[in-house]
């Protein structure tokens, strides 16, 4: 490709990639009249949206809501996805290909299949509007991907430092803790990215399995925000909420850049 | 292939029979736990899905049904409505699913150039596919803001027809919004998934054929293109799983208004809006066939990998 064309591509890119979000970040630095007019830059700009979603206490118990569920998700699906991975990797035995066929499957089920029956059942279990309501089935999403990516990580690695432990008398489980998921790090990290920012995003569940601020994670509260009165269109409020719920994930995708990509593409090189 | 090295040096005789029981039972052991949470909250409800789609529930009185067999999937297959969002759903998937293959094809090829700030250009393609589906939908909701939004006073200066439509009120329109907020935030990922493929392909490839005197348009169609096909088709069948379950997008653009109602759209109104549980089961029943159907073709088409991940 010839460098001006190119460069006019990256260019190009660049613009498409950024600009709609940087457009946010304008419309929510604007306030009272501001607001509306079409300025590519704030004519005055002011923090005074990001200052009264912070105390709206509907947004910060969403934001706490939503770290405490990525949390707990994001643990519990690198501890027990990467036991499932490693026997899939490593040991033998039976109904191994069927076992992760299903599993796979599992992430491609639309979440609104199960959505109307979980609502009834969690109702009836008393789990709806619970942390653990919402965690269980964010488990079951985010558990077929944890898997597949820590197995294809799990045999990358050499199987001579395993043995080595086994004959020197370890048992299976310490040489899955003690030698192999070490080495792993680097899956574990992008596991656990990949999961996070599922978790953060989801928005069906979330929408259907609370009903308050108990538990209700950053999606909906977004979604949810009115103005301070019943008629104003709080546009610059909503621009700024999205923006205080985006930022983590931007950093996240900017630090660990090369790990999620690998993540990403894990499924699609060999195909 | 390593078993066989293995069995040259003369090692694991342990490995006699052909599954070592203790091996047997600590496997079990340590898939047993996905798997309870899978069967628990993927498995069974699916299976209780069924169940509620074969019964009407009372809207008055809780815990009130009763079986009625087929019937909802009967009204759902002959009303209007279930009809008008799978051909929204499936217009939606094909328009913006296309878009994004070719919008992401061009990405991946530009990123594959050797130039300097390449990672740069890598990390900044992540960005729409980090952000949250619903601050992508409030994105463009602002984007396509009557009068205010950038997009009616761009078009307004331009002169070009648009600026004084109400998008995301008028039929159409507001599936225009949603395909362009969905091609927005996936095509990155698009590129990413062929960039990855791009990279597998030899150089020595491109190379030969330049010497034979071929174009770059020739190496594009002869060679780039066919190569690429696997990433291509593995892509096309991540990004139409997604579209065909889209919820986020509409939801939250329109509510499902104006000819964006989809069909996860429509069975989250009948079971949460209108409390019509077996209605609303049955058309997720039938989201769910559909979009399985679809996923078969992605399971048998990494079928090889998964069969190298299990091997010995």
């Amino acid at each position: 490709m010839r460098p001006v064309l190119l460069w006019a591509a990256v260019v190009l890119i660049i613009v498409f990639c950024l600009f709609p979000f940087y457009w946010l970040i304008n419309v929510s630095l604007k306030s009272g009249a501001d607001l509306s007019s079409a300025d590519l830059l704030p004519p005055a700009p002011t923090l005074d949206n990001y200052d009264s979603i912070f105390k709206n206490a509907d947004f910060t118990k969403a934001l706490r809501n939503s770290a405490i569920v990525t949390g707990i998700t994001t643990t519990l699906a690198l501890a027990v996805g990467s036991f499932a991975a490693y026997a899939l990797a490593r040991r033998r035995f039976p109904l191994k290909f069927l076992i992760l066929a299903v599993i796979l499957s599992i992430s491609t089920f639309p979440p609104i299949a199960i959505a109307a029956p979980i609502f009834k059942l969690w109702t009836d279990w008393g789990l709806y509007n619970t942390y653990a309501g919402l965690v269980l089935p964010y488990l079951a999403f985010a558990l077929p991907l944890c898997i597949y990516i820590l197995t294809s990580f799990f045999k990358e690695i050499p199987r001579e430092l395993e043995e080595a432990a086994l004959v020197d008398g370890a048992t299976y489980f310490q040489a899955f803790r003690k030698v192999v998921l070490p080495l792993a790090a680097p899956g574990l990290v992008t596991a656990g990215l990949l999961t996070a920012i599922f978790v953060w995003n989801e928005f069906l569940l979330a929408q259907t399995l609370t009903s308050s601020s108990d538990a209700r994670t950053v999606p909906v509260a977004v979604n949810n925000f009115t103005g301070s009165t019943r008629f104003e269109i709080p546009l610059g409020t909503i621009s700024a909420a999205s923006v205080v719920i985006t930022v983590p994930l931007v950093v996240a995708v900017i630090a660990f850049q090369r790990r999620i990509v690998a993540g990403l593409t894990a499924g699609a090189v060999k195909g | 292939m390593e078993a066989a090295t293995a069995r040259a040096r003369g090692r694991p005789g342990r490995r006699r029979k052909r599954y070592g029981q203790s091996e047997r039972r600590f496997a079990a052991a340590m898939v047993t736990p996905s798997l309870v949470v899978i069967a628990l909250v993927a498995a069974y409800p699916i299976g209780y899905a069924i169940w509620l789609s074969l019964n009407q529930y009372s809207v008055r009185v809780a815990g009130l049904s009763r079986f009625v067999g087929l019937d909802n999937y009967t009204s759902a297959l002959s009303s209007s409505e279930f009809w008008s969002a799978t051909g929204t759903t499936f217009l939606f998937t094909v328009i913006s699913v296309t878009l994004e293959l070719v919008i992401g094809l061009g990405m991946a090829l530009a990123m594959h150039q050797a130039f300097k700030g390449r990672a740069l250009l890598r990390t900044v393609v992540l960005v729409p596919w980090a952000i949250l589906t619903v601050v992508t939908a409030i994105t463009w909701r602002t984007i396509f803001e009557p009068e205010l939004g950038l997009a009616p006073v761009m078009l307004d200066k331009l002169g070009l027809p648009g600026a004084d439509t109400v998008w995301l009120g008028e039929r159409g329109y507001a599936l225009a919004v949603m395909i362009f907020a969905d091609v927005w935030k996936t095509a990155p990922f698009m590129a990413l998934l062929l960039l990855a493929g791009l990279q597998v392909i030899p150089k020595e490839l491109h190379e030969a054929a330049e010497v034979d005197g071929a174009g770059t348009w020739q190496r594009f169609r002869r060679i780039t293109l066919p190569l690429l096909r696997p990433a291509i088709l593995v892509a096309l069948i991540f990004r139409t799983l997604d579209a065909l379950r889209i919820f986020d997008l509409p939801y939250v653009l329109t509510k499902g208004a104006n000819g964006t109602t989809t069909l996860s759209v429509l069975s989250y109104e009948k079971f949460s809006q209108d409390r019509l549980l077996g209605e609303g089961s049955a058309l997720a029943v039938l989201t769910f066939i559909v979009v399985m159907a679809v996923s078969f073709l992605y399971i048998r088409l990494v079928g090889g990998n998964l069969r190298t991940l299990t091997e010995e």
